[in-house]
């Protein structure tokens, strides 16, 4: 008996001496996406892509010399746990970095601990803007690189009316106040500008689209998207019912990506828009190597993380360009103390697959951005590449 | 008959609270370094795991005591919550994204134009400036909704699972309505980002201490309140209307005031909870009301043993603190370990944590039958 228990001290004393010694040349950072609950279907991706973004730095050395381990949170799409494993990865974990959220609110309820700690947030999902935080590092879209450019180019196409439909929220509240400030600048009278939005989970678009019809009937109208998540299907079923297609009305939606349209039928959504600073069919070598690598990685990828059917998408390419301009940054400081990092972090550039990307003071990228259209088998074909386009948060800045 | 707490129970809330109001507030002020050091972060941790105590013990009083199993609980403990977030919402002033007196939503979805005659502030959240006004509405709001759906449900004799879908979508419906951005408490992304509460700043140490100690101190005042009166002769009918609210209707008594009463009572309860709630967990917004939340609150109280009052405190204090570990431990695979606690809790537990002792000592009986 007596020999067990000690048998049982030395393993427990081998054991954490193997958990602890590794601590010195690693380098600890947090991972917060939603496991599980409504966010986990689209969060999940960018979980996957950032443990293969860390395998494939950590397989050249690391950062300075350390290798990256993640430390990886399930806030379980609830938004004040959100904010409690985010202090739980500063306090606790004490992580150099965290990269983090999708919805705005998710942002909104972790900003607070990411400031009071003086700590820093990667935050890869295109949003509203109106916000600028000196503790988060935005390489997700802003308002005037994905909304903007996806209206000039309608604009350019010929299109006199605007149709803007939107899931009831934050970012298609905001987006399309700023679309229509945008869109009178540009002499487009108000009634030809519709703004209308549904719930979460909405399935009724017949009197919607109905309307829609009558909107484009003369010609020259298209609809401007912010609908997320499953409520596209009814709405694009309606859409194609009522005899409206790209032709004679496109819709460009802004919250459509190849990762979604791996659970999304895209039967009736074939030659309808979208608009993103990166598409999985970009011919750049930069991107054939970054989908080979995480098709490559996904073979020997660790439990729980899906295998088949695997696409890459915006929000995937900006979460890894986070970790790059991330480890950049930290080289060029030296040190992983997030003042001196932050300062290294302004004027980072990166050669993404989309293009070289850098880091402004606004601490918004510098971005390529594309207008692509739907085929089939779920991929973009790109019908316009718009050229760099500088991130700009709040909305007074560029609506001059 | 007058039920006290069994001894063992007495001594084991006696030894938390004290833990909870005295020794971890000590030990957060020891230097960051010493081995006994208790960060602000556990501290609010278990500050929010005490307000979870809170709600459980309402869905206690409801389920446990009178029978009415309600799935809408989260709806009141959000409007105290929305109560109290509107007061510190307010206290943000200038030091938001705009830096105007105005709160961010408020700024961005142009209020100004909708409200100009108040500078944007919606005229129902001027009156949340003063915080007497707010802590009256955190009690006041809740009452009201319950009173109103009370009334309506009771009347109606609307009663078992037919109230219970019923509670569940009215807070279904409640969640809905403050989604929608024109309901003018910041839709989907709700109340956030706050700075202080009565001049104490909410990110010092301090001031967290503080609300575990007041939330420490509510729930031992709403603990003694439930257990005076279930231990009345109210408890008696109360508990009475639970077993065969026939006979008690029969007996001369109108149930249904009775269950106006108690329904009204947790909704406060709830409330209260909910307001001290989200000054420690930082944000309040309309997925607190979603139907999960409410069963997840009878989770905790059938895992910590319905109809006793130190039951649901264990309960939604051990879930929750189980939740914290594994959401960090087992990112990928909580689910299924909390999922699993749950059954086996149901299958083989009936009684609660709780109820284990019992079981345990009924089950020794059974092998070795006392010699007689």
């Amino acid at each position: 008996m007596k020999k067990t228990i000690l048998n049982l001290a030395a393993g427990a004393a081998f054991l954490s001496a193997a958990l602890v010694c590794p601590a010195a040349d690693t380098v600890k950072v947090g991972v917060l996406h939603s496991l599980s609950g409504t966010m986990a279907i689209s969060e999940t991706s960018l979980k996957d892509v950032l443990l293969f973004t860390f395998d494939e730095i950590n397989a050249k050395g690391g950062v300075l010399g350390k290798k990256i381990e993640p430390v990886i949170v399930d806030p379980a799409s609830n938004w004040p746990l959100f904010a409690e494993k985010a202090e739980q990865l500063v306090v606790k974990d004490k992580v150099s970095v965290v990269f983090g959220c999708w919805t705005s609110v998710s942002r909104k309820s972790v900003l607070p601990v990411f400031e009071k700690y003086n700590s820093m947030l990667f935050y890869p999902v295109q949003y509203e803007g109106e916000e600028l935080s000196k503790n988060i590092f935005y390489t997700a879209e802003a308002v005037n690189q994905q909304a903007i450019p996806a209206v000039d180019y309608m604009l350019a196409d010929g299109k006199k009316k605007f149709y803007l439909i939107g899931s009831d929220y934050v970012y298609p509240r905001t987006t399309n106040k700023i679309l229509k400030k945008y869109l009178k600048m540009k002499g487009i009278p108000d009634e030809d500008i519709v703004e209308i939005y549904t719930p979460f989970g909405h399935t009724d678009y017949q009197t919607i689209v109905s309307a829609i019809k009558k909107f484009s009937a003369g010609g020259k109208a298209c609809v401007i998207s912010t609908l997320n998540g499953d409520t596209n299907v009814p709405f694009f079923k309606e859409f194609a019912n009522a005899g409206l297609t790209s032709e004679n009305c496109p819709v460009v939606s802004f919250s459509l990506s190849e990762d979604e349209f791996r659970s999304l039928p895209t039967k009736d959504l074939i030659g309808h828009l979208g608009c993103w600073t990166y598409f999985m069919s970009l011919k750049t070598p930069e991107n054939k190597k970054f989908v080979a690598d995480f098709n490559k990685w996904l073979k020997t990828a660790p439990p729980g993380v899906e295998t088949k059917n695997r696409v890459t998408c915006s929000p995937m390419n900006l979460s890894r360009i986070g970790v790059y301009l991330w480890k950049q940054a930290v080289e060029k400081a030296g040190s992983f103390d997030v003042d001196k990092v932050r300062e290294a972090m302004i004027g980072q550039k990166f050669a993404a697959p989309e293009g070289e990307v850098t880091m402004q003071e606004n601490h918004h990228l510098i971005n390529e951005v594309f207008i692509g259209e739907t085929q089939a088998n779920g991929q973009f074909k790109i019908v316009k590449s718009l050229g760099k386009v500088a991130g700009e948060p709040f909305s007074d800045k560029f609506l001059k | 008959m007058k039920r006290t707490l069994p001894k063992a129970q007495l001594v084991g809330l006696t030894i938390g609270f004290f833990f909870v109001l005295v020794v971890m507030p000590l030990l957060n002020l020891l230097p960051a370094t010493h081995p006994l050091y208790i960060s602000t972060f556990t501290l609010s941790l278990y500050g929010k795991y005490l307000c979870y105590a809170i709600l459980a013990l309402s869905v206690d009083l409801l389920w446990g005591y009178t029978g009415l199993l309600s799935l809408g609980q989260c709806l009141f403990f959000s409007l105290g919550g929305y109560a109290m977030g509107m007061y510190l919402m307010l206290k943000i002033g200038t030091r938001g994204q705009y830096h105007t007196e105005l709160p961010d939503f408020m700024v961005f979805l142009e209020f100004a134009k909708r409200f100009p005659e108040t500078g944007g502030l919606p005229p129902h959240w001027i009156p949340f400036r003063n915080f007497p006004f707010a802590a009256a509405a955190v009690i006041v709001v809740p009452a009201l909704v319950a009173l109103i759906f009370g009334v309506l449900a009771f009347r109606s004799r609307i009663k078992g699972v037919y109230f219970s879908i019923l509670t569940q979508a009215l807070t279904y419906a409640a969640c809905l309505m403050f989604f929608r951005n024109d309901f003018t408490f910041g839709g989907n992304n709700g109340l956030t980002d706050f700075k202080d509460i009565l001049g104490f700043d909410l990110n010092s140490a301090a001031t967290r201490r503080g609300l575990l100690i007041a939330t420490g101190l509510l729930l031992l005042a709403t603990f003694w309140v439930c257990h005076w009166l279930t231990t009345t002769r109210f408890g008696k009918i109360q508990r009475a209307i639970r077993d065969s609210e026939n006979r008690v209707l029969f007996s001369g008594y109108a149930t249904e005031n009775f269950k106006l009463f108690i329904f009204v009572v947790s909704a406060v309860i709830a409330g209260l909870g909910g307001a001290l709630f989200v000054p420690q967990a930082g944000i309040i917004n309309p997925s607190e009301m979603a139907t999960d939340k409410s069963l997840e609150a009878v989770v905790w109280v059938a895992v910590g043993g319905r109809g006793t009052l130190v039951g649901p405190i264990i309960g939604a204090v051990v879930v929750n603190w189980l939740k914290s570990v594994a959401t960090h431990s087992a990112p990928e695979y909580w689910l299924y370990i909390l999922g699993g606690l749950f059954i086996v809790m149901t299958l083989f537990f009936p009684k609660g944590l709780i109820g284990i002792p019992g079981q345990y000592r009924a089950w020794r009986q059974r092998r070795n039958p006392p010699a007689s």
